[in-house]
């Protein structure tokens, strides 16, 4: 577990503006505040912008998940993502579940949601390369 | 479901995709602009940025911006291919990365729309930085209109 999840965000999380906290289980959560940024139609969040939270979960959490090897690199080969819900004016939040963390491969879900947790407004799953340091 | 660009409806032409695509929130602000297009495509390019970086050791540009590029790319060739703006939400979009991209270099996005249906769209699409033989990524994604008809 790193002590600082905010270095496990890239520039580009800085360009969308997200935030990183903990809830009281220790697990990682990830906020996107709504902005002119993140707009896909008026009113209304661009998909491309939903896919780079979910992506940023879900990768932040595998890297924190690799914190006690800090030589460790990872690398996305491929990410589904389904769009279930328009996103709307508000926050947006993203918290990501590692299925398996492999030698090699790690498979992550992430989901994004806004009021509800129960109702999510899109879902990714990441096959990802594990390079261990 | 997650809405896309604006549905306009007026006639499709290609200064008005231009400025759709370089004017507005999320394609705007990652500095997506129009190269071409066809009867069923759309070409689209991102330019490297600093900001748009996805790890900070290697200087590679993050995924989601490419994502966000194929995603415009792939929609704006559904509304090509209809010859009219409906609006629509993307369903699903899977991307193959197949290699990282190059740090510095433009990467330039091709989405097609190869059936359409009258609720339902196809498409596919690939990405790269210079050599359209040697794609860094590869797209496949489905899209539905969200009005009536």
């Amino acid at each position: 577990m790193s002590d600082n999840p905010a270095l496990l965000l890239p520039p580009y999380g800085g360009f969308l503006g997200i935030l990183t906290d903990r809830d009281a289980a220790g697990a990682l959560l990830f906020r996107m505040p709504f902005g002119y940024r993140v707009v896909g139609r008026p009113g209304f969040l661009h998909g491309g912008a939903i896919a780079g939270l979910l992506e940023i979960a879900a990768v932040g959490t595998l890297r924190d998940a690799l914190a006690d090897d800090p030589g460790a690199s990872v690398k996305p080969i491929t990410v589904t993502v389904d769009f279930m819900r328009g996103g709307r004016e508000r926050d947006t939040f993203a918290a990501a579940l590692i299925t398996r963390l492999g030698a090699r491969i790690a498979n992550v879900e992430a989901f994004a949601w806004q009021d509800d947790r129960d109702k999510p407004i899109a879902a990714a799953r990441m096959n990802l390369m594990v390079r261990r340091g | 479901m997650s809405d896309a660009l604006p549905a306009w409806p007026q006639q499709l032409d290609p200064q008005m995709i231009a400025r759709l695509v370089a004017g507005l929130g999320h394609s705007g602000a990652l500095g997506t602009r129009f190269i071409g297009h066809g009867a069923d495509w759309a070409e689209l390019a991102i330019d490297y940025r600093e900001d748009l970086i996805g790890d900070a050791e290697s200087g590679v540009l993050a995924s989601g911006p490419i994502v966000a590029l194929m995603d415009i790319a792939t929609s704006l060739s559904v509304w090509i291919k209809r010859g009219a703006f409906r609006p629509q939400a993307t369903l699903d979009l899977r991307i193959d990365y197949l290699r990282a991209a190059t740090p510095g270099r433009t990467v330039i996005g091709r989405g097609e729309c190869y059936r359409l249906t009258r609720r339902v769209a196809f498409v596919r699409g690939q990405a790269h930085d210079g050599d359209p033989a040697d794609p860094i990524a590869h797209v496949t994604g489905t899209f539905m209109t969200t009005d009536e008809g």
